[in-house]
């Protein structure tokens, strides 16, 4: 398995949203591909040691986002990328993470030079990641 | 969910002389799901146990487990629960082998199999006296000797009390290895809330010995929520909000935790006027504490089963 999930239940994140977050993670870090099969439900509720029902509420959350699908009888897969939010909700959720980057970089007196330098260095080693080689 | 409910409570009230330690608690819990049973000590939980199991009477109302009357349970409805007892009592005269061949030879269903498999998975020796074991070990015992006769219903009072991180772990495994059949149905009373949040479907809260909350834990966590109102100057007094269950002020701030937030709850806060208003999730076990802490109000939220 390429995921290393890890979940911390006394956290004030519910554990099905610390799921979906690292999800989302490996996907953004082509950690997870296109195309590629998630753990069976039971069996990752299982290494993991919870409830099977919270593992299959994130499959859920983040198919109803777009970025997983289910395939009937096959399991749960990384979709295809398509565009779930209208061009205003994905502004607004934009601005969302903006604001908190912004505030917190704030809080820590980073200069402005430092948080888009950073910011573009990021960017560039999402988009280069190839998963394995190709 | 139309299956006939495992275990239904209705208007259960217990005395013990004039203390009253059940109050009017009425639940029912389907087939197929597992259920975490919350409340301090002394709040009426292995009393409830007791009486489900017709080792108890109850003072007014019943209760009954598949159907039956718990008072008149037949052998054969016992031989579908498997109850582990608070505090792993064992034998201590048998070895653990014998303390399984003891235990087989009241259940018809008793399977070797799943008996071996969790004295192995507690790497317990079943030529060990029983009675020599650690608290750890004894658990193993015992859950191996609930979970072998392959129970639809598992009823643990208290199963992690004394146990380490790594028994505790072994004992959540085994809990969700018993949901890998269909319709088993698990009530465990624990106070270890991490651990409840991790396998149960479904919380409980007993307090007073009467029932505060029937829900998801997520419901649970929605419910209560905490409050950062942030003033110019000093802040207000606490308006007397429905639902309040916290307040603390500071020179500043205004915090407080509320059950059932309600849009006019909300709007009430806003009136207050605060420069900011901030809601901070909370962890099940802060929730917790916040909703049966002794400034706790009576608030129920009880989620009814929809209508069948």
């Amino acid at each position: 398995m390429p995921l290393g999930f890890s979940i911390s239940p006394a956290s004030d994140v519910p554990i099905f949203r610390q799921i979906m977050h690292q999800i989302q993670r490996a996907v953004a870090a082509r950690a997870l591909r296109i195309g590629e099969q998630l753990p069976a439900v039971r069996s990752l509720a299982e290494s993991l040691v919870i409830n099977p029902n919270t593992v299959a509420r994130a499959y859920q959350e983040l198919i109803r986002e777009g970025l997983l699908e289910s395939r009937s009888g096959r399991g749960v897969f990384v979709a295809e990328r398509r565009q779930v939010f209208s061009e205003a909700e994905q502004t607004r959720r934009l601005r969302h993470l903006a604001e908190q980057l912004c505030q917190e970089a704030t809080l820590l007196g980073a200069p402005w030079a430092e948080v888009s330098a950073l910011l573009e260095t990021t960017w560039k080693q999402l988009q280069r990641k190839p998963g394995a080689k190709s | 969910m139309n299956a006939a409910p495992v275990i239904e409570i209705d208007h259960l009230t217990k005395f013990y002389g004039t203390r009253e330690i059940v109050r009017d608690l009425c639940l029912t819990v389907p087939p197929g799901s597992i259920y975490g049973f919350l409340g301090r000590n002394g709040m009426g939980k292995t009393t409830t146990i007791r009486i489900l199991l017709g080792i108890e009477e109850p003072t007014r109302g019943g209760t009954r487990v598949f159907g039956e009357d718990s008072s008149r349970l037949s052998p054969a409805t016992r031989a579908r629960i498997g109850y582990l007892p608070e505090g792993h009592y064992v034998y201590g005269w048998m070895t653990v082998r014998e303390c399984g061949r003891f235990q087989a030879s009241f259940f018809p269903n008793w399977n070797q199999e799943v008996f071996d498999a969790v004295i192995t998975h507690f790497r317990l020796d079943p030529k060990m006296k029983a009675g020599h074991l650690s608290r750890g070990q004894r658990a193993g015992v015992c859950l191996a000797l609930t979970l072998a006769p392959e129970p639809e219903l598992l009823v643990l009072d208290d199963p992690a009390l004394g146990l380490d991180p790594v028994a505790r772990r072994s004992l959540l495994q085994s809990m969700l290895y018993v949901t890998r059949q269909p319709h088993r149905t698990i009530l465990f009373s624990s106070h270890l809330l991490s651990d409840v949040e991790r396998v149960a479907d479904r919380i409980v809260v007993l307090d007073g010995g009467a029932l505060r909350a029937d829900c998801t834990v997520e419901m649970f966590r929605q419910h209560v929520r905490h409050f950062v109102l942030t003033f110019r100057d000093t802040p207000p007094p606490t308006p007397p909000l429905p639902g309040l269950l916290e307040s603390f002020r500071t020179d500043r701030e205004l915090l407080i935790t509320l059950a059932n937030v309600s849009p006019e709850i909300e709007a009430r806060i806003a009136e207050l006027r605060p420069e900011s208003i901030e809601q901070v999730e909370m962890a099940l076990e802060d929730a917790f504490i916040s909703y049966v802490g002794e400034r706790g109000e009576k608030t129920f939220f009880t989620r009814q089963e929809p209508a069948k």
